[in-house]
């Protein structure tokens, strides 16, 4: 499937961008017309992998996180990307419950709730290079609207 | 966030969005009145919360053992769909129980 339309966002690894990454997320989405549920679901993954970005990545210290989002008729893809400290163990990292900062009281569910919000989620990540995070959400009621319609 | 009380319960009422970023300023809030001798529950109620990622799970995790120290009881009221969803993965239904109301919760405690 062709997308149809693409952006991208370059923004400082502070954690008043978090808002700002997923309402802008939720926004670009919002052209397709998904349900509220499903820009909700999007906007909590964004949240997740743009927090982890500034936590993880760059550890609290300066950065720039990167997000595209590549919009279909029926589903968006959403890169996250930082230049940062990079994941040593990522089936580790994806476990539920796992955190390297539970000083921090983090939940250690970032990449759970990715996963259960979005239909699929893959990390790539390199030990003082980065981490880029790939998303890809299916808005099951714009394919029930073409069905309909036919 | 709207602090109130009821007794000796804390009635703390989020307002607003509840990630990596607000997550600092509700935990020391709440832990300011835990210091409190008068204070022993702690209530959060979520009805004006309009975001929460697992940010959130932290927060009411971390308040939880705070409160487990002082022999009192936590509790969510008012928690959206979405939000219910990321309390079910997270395990901590198990721990904490969640009602509909304020005075519900309180008769619970």
């Amino acid at each position: 499937m062709q997308p149809i339309n693409q952006m991208k966002l370059e923004f400082s690894s502070k954690s008043s961008n978090e808002g700002f990454a997923r309402v802008v997320a939720a926004a670009f989405v919002s052209q397709v017309d998904p349900t509220i549920e499903e820009m909700a679901d999007v906007k909590t993954a964004v949240s997740e992998a743009v927090t982890n970005a500034i936590i993880h990545g760059y550890e609290n210290l300066g950065g720039l996180v990167k997000m595209e989002c590549v919009l279909y008729r029926d589903g968006v893809e959403i890169f996250v990307e930082d230049e940062g400290e990079g994941i040593s163990d990522i089936n580790l990292a994806r476990q539920p419950m796992y955190t390297s900062k539970p000083d921090m009281e983090r939940s250690g569910m970032g990449f759970t709730v990715m996963e259960s919000f979005m239909d699929n989620v893959e990390v790539v990540s390199e030990i003082g290079k980065g981490t880029k995070v790939s998303m890809y959400k299916k808005f099951k009621s714009i394919k029930k609207q073409v069905l309909g319609d036919s | 966030m709207k602090i109130s009380y009821k007794g000796s319960t804390l009635i703390a009422g989020v307002i607003g969005e509840l990630d990596h970023h607000s997550a600092e300023y509700i935990r020391e809030k709440v832990d300011c009145e835990l210091i409190k001798a008068t204070t022993k529950n702690v209530i959060f109620d979520f009805s004006k919360v309009t975001f929460m990622d697992s940010s959130g799970i932290g927060v009411i995790m971390g308040r939880f053992k705070n409160v487990k120290k002082l022999n009192g009881k936590l509790s969510v009221t008012n928690v959206s769909e979405q939000m219910m969803r990321i309390f079910e993965m997270s395990g901590l239904l198990k721990v904490i129980p969640t009602y509909d109301s304020i005075d519900v919760a309180i008769k619970k405690m």
